[in-house]
């Protein structure tokens, strides 16, 4: 099982890559073209993420330099060993629904610091892909409207940010076991 | 938010750090710190790149358009109350394929436009009809084929296998989103 889940990640980018470019040739767009345009908004995403970047990874560095970050990780284990979230993971999981660049950064230190393939980085990664930035998409989607009564959906929204938290954790968990 | 939290975060490490007398890390970790931040983003600016200009290539053909009609029978199930509102359904439809292709840029003008044809039928203008409330959360739960910015990011960090994460998260989003429908329906009946 695992080494099929494996496979099948290992051969996706190819795949994808050969469907994205003959699907453009097939309907005859100018393929070269608008990849152009497409790097150059991406640049532009690297760009906006910078200055997050740099604030996000000063705090953190702070944070892990001076040892505050050992204190604070201890003191939530108690609560994240119920949850099976590995404490590595609670700024990020905070963190997750208020920033998306924030966020990201945060990931981006987790990985780093406890590697990408490790079973945190997994989590990390899964967490990332499977988790939007909440409180931002609730507000430009009511405000688009002018809608000032949210009936609870901030409920709603955080309680499928937590169940995709937890899952991230459960799936990676199992996973880890069945490839070691 | 972050501007509370932030100068907490930092003005608390340089406190603690004075405390536990750990000023000289302190110091020298900011500074590699942020070092780190910029050699990270001239690597992510290559992968980032590649999969915007490829995932270009596909908000440039018809394939988000084809892709709605394999969506009615959801859509139906998930907004019965836009039973005769063809534009409405269309453009959340079409948003929901953008986000499933990870179009982030393509999706929100798409929901957004949704957003205001609902509006057009919603008898209480100042609050979320329950359509608008299933649309959003599942805006929130980030329903992604290809997550391409977090593969983007570990091939960057030199992952052994940067797309080993697609699987966990299609079942992660899908429990995300399933939950997110759940508790929308809930509301939906309790909350007036």
């Amino acid at each position: 099982m695992a080494q099929v889940i494996n496979y099948f990640s290992s051969a996706a980018i190819p795949v994808i890559i050969i469907l994205i470019i003959a699907y453009g040739l097939k309907e005859k767009t100018k393929v070269f073209d608008n990849f152009l345009n497409g790097a150059t908004e991406g640049i532009e995403i690297v760009f906006k993420m910078f200055p997050t970047l740099i604030g996000i990874f000063l705090a953190v560095g702070a944070l892990r330099s001076s040892g505050l970050i050992d204190l604070i990780v201890n003191l939530i284990t108690p609560l994240t060993n119920l949850l099976e979230i590995p404490s590595q993971i609670m700024p990020l999981a905070l963190l997750r629904p208020i920033s998306g660049s924030a966020s990201m950064a945060v990931a981006v230190d987790i990985m780093q610091n406890y590697g990408v393939d490790t079973l945190t980085g997994m989590i990390t990664s899964t967490i990332m892909g499977s988790t939007e930035t909440t409180f931002y998409t609730i507000a430009i989607y009511t405000s688009v409207v002018g809608i000032k009564k949210t009936r609870g959906i901030l409920a709603a929204a955080l309680a499928a940010d937590v169940a995709g938290m937890v899952a991230s954790t459960i799936i990676c968990r199992i996973l880890s076991m069945s490839f070691s | 938010m972050l501007n509370i939290l932030w100068p907490i975060f930092i003005l608390l490490s340089f406190i603690y750090a004075l405390i536990s007398g750990k000023i000289n890390e302190v110091n020298n970790g900011i500074f590699s710190s942020v070092q780190d931040a910029v050699e990270l983003s001239i690597t992510f600016l290559g992968t980032i790149c590649l999969w915007n200009g490829l995932m270009e290539i596909v908000k440039r053909t018809t394939l988000i358009e084809k892709l709605t009609k394999v969506l009615r029978p959801l859509v139906h199930f998930l907004f019965p109350e836009l039973k005769k509102n063809e534009t409405a359904k269309q453009e959340i439809s079409m948003n929901m394929i953008a986000n499933i292709l990870g179009l982030g840029n393509a999706a929100t003008p798409l929901g957004l436009k949704a957003m205001k044809t609902m509006q057009k039928e919603n008898p209480k203008k100042d609050t979320l009809s329950n359509s608008m409330m299933m649309f959003i959360v599942l805006n929130t739960a980030s329903i992604q084929l290809i997550p391409t910015n977090v593969i983007a990011i570990r091939s960057s960090l030199n992952s052994q296998n940067p797309t080993s994460i697609i699987i966990p998260v299609w079942i992660a989003t899908i429990i995300a989103a399933i939950v997110g429908v759940f508790c929308t329906k809930l509301i939906i009946k309790k909350v007036k």
